[in-house]
């Protein structure tokens, strides 16, 4: 492919000179608006070093509220999924039952949770814990968050389950029948093993989604979390609110990238893995030749991601 | 159950959530389509933003961008959002548009991806005879992609209008008294009732969420183009 995208033609000398003028134009605006910004900033002292400082020089900051800050955020994250994937499986298998009654259970479980937002569901499960159990008021805010992740989470990943084992060819049941399994071997052996391969990219994005949902818990509940460090951090070392926030989004932009990453890398792995055994053996060029065969319209340009 | 949704006004919370919905939908659709074109243009440094803003904003939860448009916009730069500063409830105001631009900027990027794949969806040759024809870019993107575009994605920006419904809770942590805000402070003083108060709003937000889901799943379905 010569041009860079479908949309537009390979720029000739005249729409190379416009696209120049319009590249010069945006970075003018966008250059505008981040000089007020960051005359604003100046202005009001926050790019000051003494707010910076701290988070350079060993002051503890890190050791003291950022790092177990995002430990908490890391345990209330895989806790909820570690949880959930279990429940999410039965939830799945379930709703894809012969039994009228076990589907319309597991369908309407699913459903309302799918509907009611987490932060509701946190709320409610903080109540119930601190009216009905014993708990011990430091574990309250974790089990609550991990609670109400893992009823959300569960009915979401129940969907993928279910979706995961419907996209499996339908030889693959009607061989396992015919070899006389069970209905629970047929699951176990045959099914659910090759759904998990292909629903590994999407349970590693609903882990992103399940890492930013513990902030909830840093902001209502006062789950000590990364988010939670913040006002911590304020009040222990000056009126940096703005340093802060920079530092702390930016480890979880960091990690939730790289995990976003991960699942891109896992199914394009998954993907090559599929195609390989129809691939003819001496016909290398099919790996590359197989991005542009693809039904991709326009837009698929170098951003992909 | 009508007596407490009586006493604590829930519906004038529901119809702040369905407020908040309604503006920060309209809004994070512009702006989503917006950075959509933006990230398939020829120029190098509008896809570059595109591509930045979106990866940034996906990534960070949308809890540290409410919080920080209360803390940092409202508290440190004293940003007042174009609201009347004498007025009486100039905080609720404020409150409530730094909650819009919040989600706003959040769910714009789920929206640019959704619009992003919709644009994938369109074949090749549509483009193409649009080029031969002698269109440019942006009218290839508003005449003949866009519009198919939209057709084939209404089902994904279905899910995100939904996601964006629930998100609407989370402005309860800067103070704006929708529904998740109401339910705490039911839940301070009914704490004898609590099931009934968890019904009520775990009701009131599956009457918003479903309806959405089957209605737009329905418009999806027949303006989707048949290829």
């Amino acid at each position: 492919m010569s041009a860079p995208s479908v949309l537009y033609d390979a720029p000739g000398p005249k729409a190379k000179a416009r696209n120049h003028g319009y590249t010069a134009a945006f970075i003018v605006v966008i250059g505008a608006i981040a000089w007020y910004v960051i005359s604003e900033l100046l202005d009001s002292g926050q790019l000051d070093w003494p707010r910076w400082e701290p988070f350079v020089n060993g002051s503890g900051v890190w050791t003291a509220y950022i790092l177990p800050g995002l430990q908490n955020t890391l345990i209330a994250a895989a806790l909820a999924i570690v949880i959930a994937l279990p429940l999410g499986a039965i939830l799945g298998i379930a709703r894809l039952s012969q039994h009228l009654w076990i589907r319309a259970i597991a369908g309407t479980i699913v459903e309302f949770f799918r509907a009611v937002p987490v932060l509701i569901l946190m709320v409610f499960a903080r109540v119930i814990y601190f009216e009905f159990t014993t708990l011990p008021e430091e574990n309250l805010a974790l089990f609550s968050v991990v609670t109400g992740l893992v009823l959300y989470n569960a009915s979401v990943l129940a969907e993928v389950f279910r979706a995961g084992i419907l996209s499996l060819p339908k030889g693959q049941t009607e061989a396992a029948s015919a070899l006389g399994l069970r209905k629970t071997q047929l699951m176990t052996l045959i099914l659910l093993p090759q759904a998990i391969t292909v629903m590994l990219p999407a349970i590693v994005s609903q882990l992103v989604v399940t890492l930013k949902d513990t902030a909830l818990g840093g902001a209502i509940l006062s789950f000590p979390d990364l988010l939670d460090s913040v006002g911590k951090i304020t009040a222990n070392f000056g009126s940096n609110v703005i340093a802060s926030f920079v530092i702390i989004a930016a480890i979880y932009i960091m990690i939730n990238s790289l995990l976003t990453w991960f699942a891109g890398w896992l199914e394009r792995k998954l993907a090559k893995r599929k195609k390989a055994p129809k691939a003819k053996p001496i016909h290398i060029a099919t790996e590359t030749g197989a991005g542009a065969s693809m039904d991709m319209g326009g837009g698929g340009d170098s951003g992909s991601d | 159950m009508f007596d407490l949704i009586e006493k604590y006004n829930v519906l004038d919370a529901f119809w702040l959530t369905i407020k908040l919905t309604f503006y920060a939908a309209i809004l994070s659709l512009i702006w989503g389509t917006i950075l959509a074109g933006m990230r398939v243009s020829p120029v190098p440094a509008m896809r570059a933003f595109g591509t930045l803003y979106v990866n940034l904003f996906r990534n960070t939860p949308l809890t540290l961008i409410l919080v920080a448009t209360s803390i940092v916009l409202k508290n440190t730069l004293g940003v007042t959002m174009f609201a009347d500063e004498q007025s009486q409830d100039f905080f609720a105001i404020l409150d409530f548009r730094l909650a819009i631009l919040g989600l706003t900027a959040y769910t714009a990027t789920f929206v640019c991806e959704s619009i992003r794949s919709g644009i994938n969806t369109v074949p090749v040759g549509q483009a193409e005879a649009a080029r031969a024809l002698g269109l440019s870019f942006a009218q290839v993107l508003r005449i003949i992609v866009l519009p198919q575009a939209f057709r084939s994605v209404v089902g994904p920006l279905a899910s995100v209008l939904i996601a964006l419904t629930k998100n609407t809770t989370v402005a309860t942590a800067i103070g704006v008294a929708e529904a998740a805000g109401i339910l705490r402070a039911m839940i301070e003083f009914e704490s004898d009732r609590i099931m009934v108060v968890f019904l009520i709003f775990a009701l009131g937000f599956v009457i918003l969420t479903l309806p959405t889901g089957l209605i737009l799943g329905q418009v999806a379905k027949k303006v989707a183009v048949k290829r």
